[in-house]
This record gives structure tokens, C-alpha cells and sequence, in this order.
């Protein structure tokens, strides 16, 4: 967009914001990042999803709020056939867009604009294929949306039905993702129409709570609530995102009054919010699992007595406190408790160095000498793997293992960590996407996921666990799915690729008299439920 | 004068030339690949990987991409960043004024208080004044940026109230960018408090870009003053019985305005690499905070084309500062 074209939104947003009573309700977000762009298909960031997703769409199914459970959204009942290869949505009638100074739209919302959304991702003949150079749909691919849809049809016009190439339980899951996000597709055609296609990008249109105002780049994202919605209607006027990119700064803000709520607040500081009478902190597990994982093709991690004799020289409660200054539960399963299906069961390998240390000894273990990676970024899972690195090298120096600490520039820890033959084993976590268990272990430890391009950083591949996935990913009953993940667990456990490090707490700080906010285990930030008391 | 100006500007191209040249290779020798760390955790298969990188053409030779740079430059094409899509130029100019009003009310605090102070401890050389000055520029010039910064904001923003934490303007005040210039565009919107409320978020940041550059010279005005003061045109005047005031403001501050003035202009380079960590402090949305990202994630061409613009202003203003030399000193005016 032109700068000329900014100013002119900016200018018209504002004739917008005058029409609005004076002393609105505006509820302020000191967000961390700048959102990368507003369409949500073509970007990665949850901080992207944030500012355009949640705040400015919605998708045929969507999760229910503090819950990855699905439920109706743009889509108000569907259908999976027996065989489940087909999923027949029917579509919620009387559904508005969004309108802006250039588009005001003369039809509801219809399988058109579902069509729309997945087809310009899919086909690369679609003239919004590209419609911003270097433009790619890397969710769509990586959700291997691309694979597994074989065709989407217009029923009516309150109906899609979409066929599978083969079936694929975590499909809901993946079209209540912000990447499908519904997109107008009679805005696209007047765009198209007028050559300012790049406006799908700066002046979004959607159908969520909130409408986009303005956004003035890594400064003030500005959004005004959705009178017309067809959910229960957003409780305040006026949504602002500070963009503030350091916590700290952040956290002055909130308690300066500048903003009412804030994400990632620095672990450090959360002694001194919790004492602060005029905040809160709302905290809940997060959706993630940091570990380290062995290399089990290269002798002698490819014996699992040695890494469960690794695993049990481990503190791993002293790692928690120290790396996470206690904000962590002791992970024993490769998914956290909060998803579905998590075996609470399974018991975590006791700390015993003695035994770990006659262990190895038994295995013909002798004089070891490994490398550990330590990732040289923070992530929610991971807020320091120097740290956590030295603790696993004082925890095995005790039981006879010697251990050579290894970093590289994050790019390179990403794809050297993947090299076939890797030497050592990798400080590493996930976050979920969609919050099934698939997109953890299909993701993580698959045999699939073992191959070059793969996230399986163990190169762990055990046929009868991968087969347990694959039957868990063909059947759309839950009660089964969940047996069959169970059991995956006990194979996992008994194998022992990983040392599960932790799963870390997720914190929200917030002004006291904001309510109403729901977090979600996914770690989006939305706001259509709060409000402020007076 | 006109036959300077040309030469200077014709030394702007070779100057350029390689700074496309440092800047192109400068990030791409930093470990690391911008479609690696787009795909993260997950990972990207091996076709994915070829499939992108040809897209953004980074599967042809080092000098191949080079000379497609080059000449997209010639065209006006600055290329388009890999994270946001969006034209470099844009996200430049868009970014830009924000650094510039941060840069130049920093400037002016330096020279203003930097250079008073420099003349009164040159006077008074040894007095307690000079050694608290001089104490105070050597504290000035070891801090680091972030922790003074964060140290500002926690005193006058958290405990007395005084000042904003961060940000440009309250977020009550909500009007078209006419110019990017906060200050200015307050005043254009008419709307009651929005210029008094513009200033009081320059405040914080401003003083902390300041702070190095009113260090340094302070110290380099002291200096000057003090060579100067010993030279026999200043006993002249004195012996004369010129007033101390003439002395100083005429004979000697005049003459001792050239190192002074070289160092203001040098400075400009360092407020743009203090711009980035100010900038990151004080969520204020300028290039240098930019910049800083776009290294962090291999935005090949919002880094090259980003220091190749941030390169440029710096040495026009460098040139302009070598126009005012022959303002104060007619020897050195250039014919």
C-alpha cells in the first residue's frame, strides 16, 4: 500500500472513530510483536494471528474459549461421512462483513467466500495466488492442507462439502486454525477490480468482532468492535494493541495504566506482579513440552536402557526451578496434561543416579563422552537452555557421563540438529498448533517425521507406535482416538527417545478491573469477552 | 562552491557502490537462512526448502543475486521484505520520520547543554564544576543505553509519575499522518493536548539517545576551548582588555567550533546505532528498531537496502556539516 493510500485510510478510520461516542470503552493490549501483515493465510507469528485471525475473522469451526475443544463458528453443523473422507459444512445464514471506506458488501457471507479462502492457498493458478510477491501459504503446506484436501464443492449456498484423500480426524481441528480465517470474497473482486489487491493485506475485511481501523506499523494496531456480529457482540468499543516489544517496558505500562493486559511477562517479574495491588495474574499450563532428545540411530543412544538410564540421572525438578525459576510441571509425557488423550497413568522415571549409573554399567557404558545442544533463543518451553544444559551436564558428570555443551545461531541449530548421523542430543520443545495430539506426536516422533524435513530430532522411528498414529488419525471417535494415543504414550515411555524436560506455565498479567478475559491453551491473545468494570 | 558540492556528491557513488557491496554480503555471511528460521520447529522439507528459496531467488550463485540487486537499484527497486511482503521503501519511509524527530531532539539537547558545558569547564579548568562536568561525561559515555533507559522509565514513568512509559502519543489522540513527524503532526490536528502530549513522550527516549553524544562532546568542546585559549590571538584580546565575553564568544569559541562541529556531524552515526536500542526501550517505531529485526530474522533485503538508505543520509549529513565549516571560518570556505 502506498503511503499516500495509509494516510487516506488513517484519515477516513478517523472520520470512523468520530462518529463513535467520545468516552468509549477502550480496552488497550500491550502486544509484544508487530503483526507481519493482516492476511492471516500467508504468515506464521501468533502475534500475526492475534492482531488479524482472532481479532478480525472467523473460520468455519472455531476452538471454544480456554479450551481446544471445537465448536460451531461460520460453519453451525457438519457432517462426516462413515468412510471419513467427506465433511459437509452448513454454513450460518445472515453472517455480514465488515465494511471499510472502499467496500460495503451487498451479500452475506456464502460457500463462496469459503471456496475463496481455500482455494487461493491450494491453487496456484488462482489469480490471489500470488498476489503479493514472495508470497507462500507455509501453514497450508505445513498442515499438509495441500495433501490431504482432494476437492471443495459449493452444495448450495449455505453449504461446502469438502473431500478428504484420506481420512483425517485432526481436519476439524485444522480448519478452526487463523490460517483459514474467512476471507470476503466479493472484497477480493472489488479489489481485484480497482488493482489495489495488496489492500487485502493493510485494510482487512473479515467477519469478527472487531473491525480494523488503522494500523501505524510497530506502533498502534486500532480496531472498533462489530456492531453487526453475529456471536454475542464484543462488551467494549474500542480495541487498541500498544505494540511494546519489551517485557519489562510492558509491564510498566500495565502498571503505569498506559495498558490494561499483557503477554510474556519476563519470569523475573512476576514476584513483583503478583505483590502489586492494582494488577492480577491469571496463569494456566501451557499447550507446549520442552525436552531433549537423544539420537537414537547412533550407538549407544540407539539402546533404550542407556537413555532411560539418562533420563533417571536427570533432576528434573531442579531444572524447572532453576531454568524456569519454578513457572513448569515435570514433564513424563511427550504431550502436557492439558490436551486430551494425555496419560495421566504413566509413572516418570525416578531420580536415582545410583541406579542410572549401574545401569549404564550393565549396558557396556563406560567413559561416555556427549554432546548437548542448548538452543540459543528463549521460547515459552525453553526460557534458557544454556542453563538447562549446564544442569543435564552436572546431573550426568555425577553418574560417569561427560558433557560438551553446543550452540549454534538459531537457523543452523534448526537444521544441523536435523542432519542425518547428528552427534549429541538437542535441547528442544513445541508448542501446539491446533491442540490435537497428533500435531504433537505425528509432528515430533513419526516415523515419518524422522525423514529429512522432518521435526523428528530423535530419528526415532518404531513401527508399532507410528502404526497406533496412523489408526488414531483415521478414526474420527474421540473415545478411541484417546485409547489409541494412550498406548502410544506406554511405547514412547518404555523406548524413552526424549528426556521430557517440562511443561511451562503460561502468565497473563492484567489490570485489576479487567474482566472476562479467557486464556487460551493455544497461547492466542482474544478479547471479544472481556471487559472492564467501572 | 557549486564545483565541491559536485565533487563530494560524485565521491557518493563509489561510497555507495560498496556499501551495497558490504551490505550484501555482510548478511549473508552471518550463519544462518531466512527460510530456516521461517519454518522454525517444524521444519521444512527438503522440495519446500528448494521451492522457496528459488521463489525469493536464492537458489542462483552469490554474484548472480548480487548483480539482479544492483540492478533492480538502478530501477528505484529496493526489493520487498521476506517477513511482512511489503516493499522496503515504503516500510522505510513510513518508519523514518519517527527516527529522525528522536534523532534530532537528541542532537539538540546535546549540543545545547553538551556545548556550555565544555566552554564553562574550559574556563574553569580544575574548578569543582569541571570535575563533576567531566566525571559526569565519562559516566555518560561508559552507560549502557538499555539499563539507563529502563532505569529512566522505572524513576520518572513508574515511581514519580512524570512521564509516558513508551510510545509516541497517548492513545487517545488519534489522527492522520500527515508528515510522520509527531510534533508536527499534533500541531496540524488541531486536536486540545495532543503536542503537549508528543513532547512529553520525546522526553525519556531523547535524553537517553542524548546521552553519549552530549558526553562526547562536552568533552570534545572542553578540549577545543582549552587549545584555543592558550593561542596568542586570545592573550591579544585579553591584553586588549576585551570584555571575558568577547573573548570567549568572538575569539576563541569561534575557532574552537571546527573539531566541535565534526564531532556533532560524527554523531549522527552513533545516534543511529543508539536509535536501535532506544527505539527497542521505548516501543518507538523507527528504523532502527527495524533494522534490528529484520538482522534477527535474514531479511536479506530489508538489511542491504536498509543500510544502503540508513548509509546515504549519514553521509549527506556529513557533507552538509562540511558546507557549515566555511560559515564559521572563512579559510577554510570553499571555492
Amino acid at each position: 500500500m502506498s503511503i499516500f493510500s495509509t494516510r487516506f485510510l488513517a484519515a477516513s478510520a478517523l472520520a470512523l472513530m468520530a462518529a463513535a461516542p467520545l468516552h468509549a470503552k477502550t480496552f488497550v493490549y500491550c502486544s509484544e510483536g508487530s503483526p507481519e501483515g493482516f492476511d492471516p493465510a500467508p504468515y506464521t507469528a501468533g502475534t500475526t494471528f492475534d492482531a488479524s485471525g482472532h481479532a478480525i475473522y472467523n473460520r468455519l469451526v472455531q476452538f471454544k474459549p480456554g479450551t481446544t475443544e471445537i465448536e460451531p463458528a461460520l460453519a453451525e453443523s457438519w457432517e462426516v461421512s462413515e468412510d471419513g473422507l467427506t465433511y459437509t459444512f452448513h454454513l450460518r445464514k445472515g453472517v455480514k462483513f465488515h465494511s471499510n471506506d472502499k467496500f460495503t458488501p451487498s451479500r452475506d457471507f456464502n460457500a463462496d467466500d469459503v471456496i475463496f479462502t481455500f482455494n487461493r492457498q491450494a491453487n496456484a493458478d488462482d489469480p490471489w495466488h500470488a498476489y503479493i510477491s514472495g508470497i507462500t501459504y507455509e501453514y497450508y503446506s505445513s498442515m499438509e492442507m495441500d495433501k490431504l484436501v482432494k476437492s471443495i464443492e459449493k452444495v448450495d449456498d449455505n453449504t461446502v462439502k469438502f473431500t478428504l484423500n484420506s481420512p483425517e480426524a485432526p481436519f476439524l481441528a485444522n480448519v478452526a486454525m487463523p490460517f483459514v480465517s474467512v476471507v470476503s470474497k466479493e472484497y477480493a473482486d472489488t479489489l481485484q477490480a480497482a488493482g489495489t489487491m495488496e489492500d487485502l493485506n493493510n485494510a482487512p475485511i473479515g467477519t469478527g468482532p472487531f473491525k480494523f481501523v488503522a494500523y501505524q506499523k510497530d506502533a498502534v494496531i486500532r480496531y472498533q468492535k462489530n456492531a453487526d456480529y453475529w456471536g454475542e457482540a464484543p462488551k467494549i468499543d474500542d480495541l487498541v494493541f500498544a505494540i511494546t516489544p519489551d517485557a519489562s517496558v510492558r509491564l510498566q505500562k500495565l502498571k503505569a495504566g498506559e495498558c490494561h493486559l499483557m503477554p510474556y511477562p519476563a519470569p523475573a517479574d512476576l514476584a513483583d506482579i503478583k505483590a502489586d495491588p492494582n494488577l492480577k495474574l491469571d496463569e494456566q499450563a501451557g499447550l507446549n513440552v520442552g525436552y531433549l532428545a537423544y539420537n537414537t540411530t547412533v550407538a549407544p543412544f540407539d539402546k533404550p536402557e542407556v537413555r532411560k538410564a539418562l533420563n533417571m540421572a536427570m533432576d528434573k525438578k531442579a531444572l524447572i526451578d532453576a531454568v524456569y525459576q519454578g513457572n513448569a510441571e515435570v514433564a513424563k509425557n511427550p504431550i502436557p496434561p492439558t490436551m486430551w488423550s494425555y496419560n495421566a497413568a504413566i509413572e516418570d522415571d525416578k531420580y536415582d543416579p545410583e541406579a542410572a549409573k549401574k545401569m549404564l554399567e550393565d549396558a557396556g557404558v563406560k567413559d561416555l563422552t556427549m554432546e548437548v545442544w542448548a538452543m540459543p533463543v528463549q521460547r515459552p518451553y525453553m526460557p534458557n537452555a544454556r542453563r538447562a544444559a549446564e544442569i543435564i551436564q552436572s546431573d550426568f558428570a555425577k553418574v560417569g557421563v561427560k558433557v560438551e555443551i553446543v550452540s549454534y545461531e538459531w537457523g543452523e541449530y534448526l537444521k544441523k540438529s536435523m542432519e542425518a548421523g547428528r552427534k549429541g542430543a538437542v535441547i528442544l520443545g513445541w508448542t501446539g498448533d491446533n491442540g490435537d495430539p497428533d500435531n504433537f506426536l505425528s509432528v515430533l516422533l513419526s516415523c515419518a517425521s524422522a525423514e529429512e524435513g522432518g521435526a523428528n530430532r530423535a530419528f526415532w522411528c518404531n513401527d508399532e507406535f507410528s502404526a497406533l498414529l496412523a489408526k488414531a488419525k483415521a478414526s474420527s471417535d474421540q473415545a478411541e482416538r484417546t485409547k489409541l494415543y494412550e498406548e502410544a504414550q506406554v511405547i514412547f515411555k518404555d523406548q524413552a527417545p526424549w528426556a521430557t524436560l517440562a511443561h511451562s506455565t503460561q502468565y497473563v498479567p492484567m489490570a485489576k478491573n479487567v474482566t472476562g478475559f479467557v486464556q487460551s491453551p493455544l497461547g492466542d491473545y482474544t478479547f471479544e469477552t472481556v471487559d472492564l468494570a467501572e | 562552491m557549486l564545483k565541491f558540492i559536485l565533487s563530494k556528491l560524485l565521491y557518493l557513488i563509489p561510497t555507495m557502490l560498496g556499501i551495497t557491496l558490504v551490505a550484501f554480503s555482510f548478511i549473508r555471511l552471518l550463519p544462518g537462512d531466512p527460510v530456516l528460521l521461517m519454518a522454525g520447529e517444524r521444519g521444512v522439507s527438503p522440495e519446500r526448502y528448494a521451492e522457496i528459496s528459488a521463489q525469493l531467488g536464492y537458489d542462483k550463485p552469490l554474484w548472480q543475486q548480487y548483480f539482479t540487486y544492483l540492478g533492480d537499484l538502478m530501477h528505484g527497486d529496493l526489493g520487498h521484505s521476506i517477513v511482512t511482503k511489503k516493499p522496503v521503501l515504503a516500510e522505510f519511509l513510513a518508519l523514518f520520520p519517527a527516527t529522525v524527530e528522536l534523532a534530532v531532539v537528541a542532537i539538540i539537547i546535546a549540543t545545547v547543554i553538551g556545548v556550555p558545558v565544555g566552554v564553562i569547564a574550559a574556563i574553569k579548568r580544575g574548578s569543582w564544576f569541571d570535575q563533576i562536568s567531566m566525571t559526569g561525561a565519562l559516566i555518560g559515555f561508559s552507560m549502557p543505553i538499555f539499563w539507563w533507559g529502563l532505569l529512566l522509565i522505572i524513576f520518572f514513568s513508574g515511581i514519580l509519575q512524570w512521564t509516558p512509559v513508551s510510545g509516541r502519543i497517548s492513545l487517545m489522540y488519534f489522527f492522520p499522518q500527515v508528515t510522520g513527524f509527531m510534533l508536527i503532526d499534533s500541531l496540524i490536528s488541531g486536536q486540545k493536548g495532543a503536542f503537549g502530549s508528543a513532547l512529553g513522550h520525546l522526553i525519556l527516549p531523547s535524553v537517553v539517545l542524548a546521552t553519549i553524544p552530549l558526553a562526547v562532546i562536552a568533552r570534545q568542546t572542553r578540549s577545543a576551548m582549552l587549545e584555543v585559549m592558550g593561542e596568542d590571538y586570545v592573550r591579544t584580546a585579553k591584553a586588549k582588555g576585551l570584555s571575558l565575553g568577547r573573548v570567549i564568544g568572538v575569539h576563541a569559541l569561534r575557532n574552537a567550533m571546527i573539531p566541535v562541529i565534526t564531532t556533532i556531524g560524527l554523531q549522527i552515526g552513533v545516534l543511529m546505532a543508539g536509535a536501535i536500542l532506544t527505539e527497542t526501550i521505548f516501543s518507538w517505531p523507527g528504523i532502527g528498531k527495524w533494522m534490528i529485526d529484520s538482522i534477527s530474522r535474514r531479511d536479506y533485503p530489508v538489511v542491504q537496502s536498509g543500510l544502503l538508505l540508513i548509509a546515504g543520509i549519514v553521509m549527506i549529513v556529513n557533507l552538509l556539516v562540511d558546507l557549515t565549516y566555511g560559515l564559521i571560518n572563512p579559510r577554510i570556505r570553499h571555492k
